[in-house]
């Protein structure tokens, strides 16, 4: 069985199929639906920015999809002394 | 009441036009009445590839917007009789179609003809969904390879969701129409095979056209590949898959690696 796969071993036509299969499963269940990955940017940006100074660029999202979990990997730099004073009324 | 049709892709330069001309020629000479429509606004090229370039007046924006009357745009193909071709215009104003517009001149165009067969820009912008708004029937030209397959998908998506027929529950009949394909890339898998595409897109196949330099041959010189070279297979593809769009039940072949003569070899030419 193994040896008439391997003369049956095509070429790189079966990762085409296995990519395209992963990535449409995907696409097609978020369609339509807001950019997941934007709206929590968003949020969370708006969360740490009330207490900590944060410079939007030293923000780094990054997604991973897997078959059955993602993962969501935030990398914030946050500055030393960065964070905000308590606002005294002037 | 005329059907229309439309022939989209997502992705550019997967064959849309050459299918629209080479489809609606082979629907025309079985004395179908056709009239093939150019969405490309700004980019228009069906009549380039019909060979009409110089006998463009007026176009599809103006009958939209109601400078001109439809009888004054359709242009007559010089081959088939029953044939014609309503252009698109060459203005930069994305804007220049609204809805309404196209609404009107497709339900004018169904009333005279058996075929109206829409030609979509690329992409999945407006161009694009004003293409396909109105059709009961798609043609989604995909090349075996990802992103063609993946930009199909969405478009199968908008189809679903975008037109008027699904808009009403109703189910669009949707068609596979693989071209491009290259049988001996294909044995050595390389390229994506039939099975593949089709499953991926569950969608069933119109037909396959092998990539073939008779398609080049015939948009070089104004003229869908069916009418130029008439044996080439490309062209017996397009009329094959013709006459699957008209209901008829022919099985599709899968092409087979063309051989090349000896002296082809020798010179290094490649096969038709």
């Amino acid at each position: 069985m193994k040896l008439l796969e391997l003369f049956k071993r095509r070429g790189s036509a079966d990762e085409a199929r296995e990519r395209l299969q992963l990535l449409l499963a995907y696409e097609r269940k978020n369609r339509d639906q807001p950019d997941l990955v934007a709206a929590l940017r968003e949020e969370i940006m708006a969360v740490i920015a009330k207490h900590v100074a944060v410079d939007e660029d030293k923000v780094k999202i990054a997604m991973d999809r897997g078959e059955r979990v993602s993962t969501l990997e935030i990398d914030i730099e946050v500055p030393n002394g960065g964070l905000k004073k308590e606002k005294k009324a002037a | 009441m005329g059907k229309v049709i439309v022939v989209t892709s997502g992705k550019g330069g997967v064959g849309k036009t050459t299918s629209t001309a080479s489809l609606g020629a082979a629907l025309a000479q079985t004395g179908k009445n056709v009239v093939l429509i150019d969405f490309d606004v700004g980019l228009r090229n069906l009549d380039l590839v019909m060979g009409a370039e110089r006998r463009v007046v007026f176009d599809l924006v103006n009958v939209a917007q109601e400078n001109a009357k439809l009888s004054q745009a359709l242009i007559r193909d010089k081959r088939i009789n029953s044939l014609f071709l309503l252009p698109a215009s060459q203005t930069r104003d994305k804007d220049a179609l609204t809805e309404e517009g196209v609404g009107r001149v497709i339900a004018a165009l169904r009333e005279k003809f058996d075929y109206v067969i829409c030609d979509s820009p690329a992409g999945i912008e407006r161009g694009a969904q004003l293409a396909m708004r109105f059709a009961d029937e798609a043609v989604i030209v995909t090349n075996p390879e990802v992103s063609s397959v993946r930009d199909s998908d969405r478009i199968i998506g908008l189809l679903d969701a975008k037109t008027v027929k699904a808009e009403k529950g109703e189910t669009i009949n949707k068609h596979i129409l693989v071209t491009r394909y290259d049988a001996a890339r294909a044995a050595r898998g390389e390229m994506l095979s039939i099975e593949d595409v089709l499953e991926i897109l569950s969608t069933p196949l119109l037909g396959i056209i092998p990539e073939n330099q008779g398609v080049l041959r015939a948009s070089n010189v104004g003229s869908p590949v069916t009418l130029h070279e008439p044996t080439n297979v490309a062209a017996k593809a397009y009329v094959e898959a013709a006459r699957r769009l008209l209901g008829e039940k022919l099985p599709v072949a899968l092409p087979t690696v063309e051989k090349k003569g000896f002296l082809d070899r020798i010179l290094g030419r490649k096969a038709a």
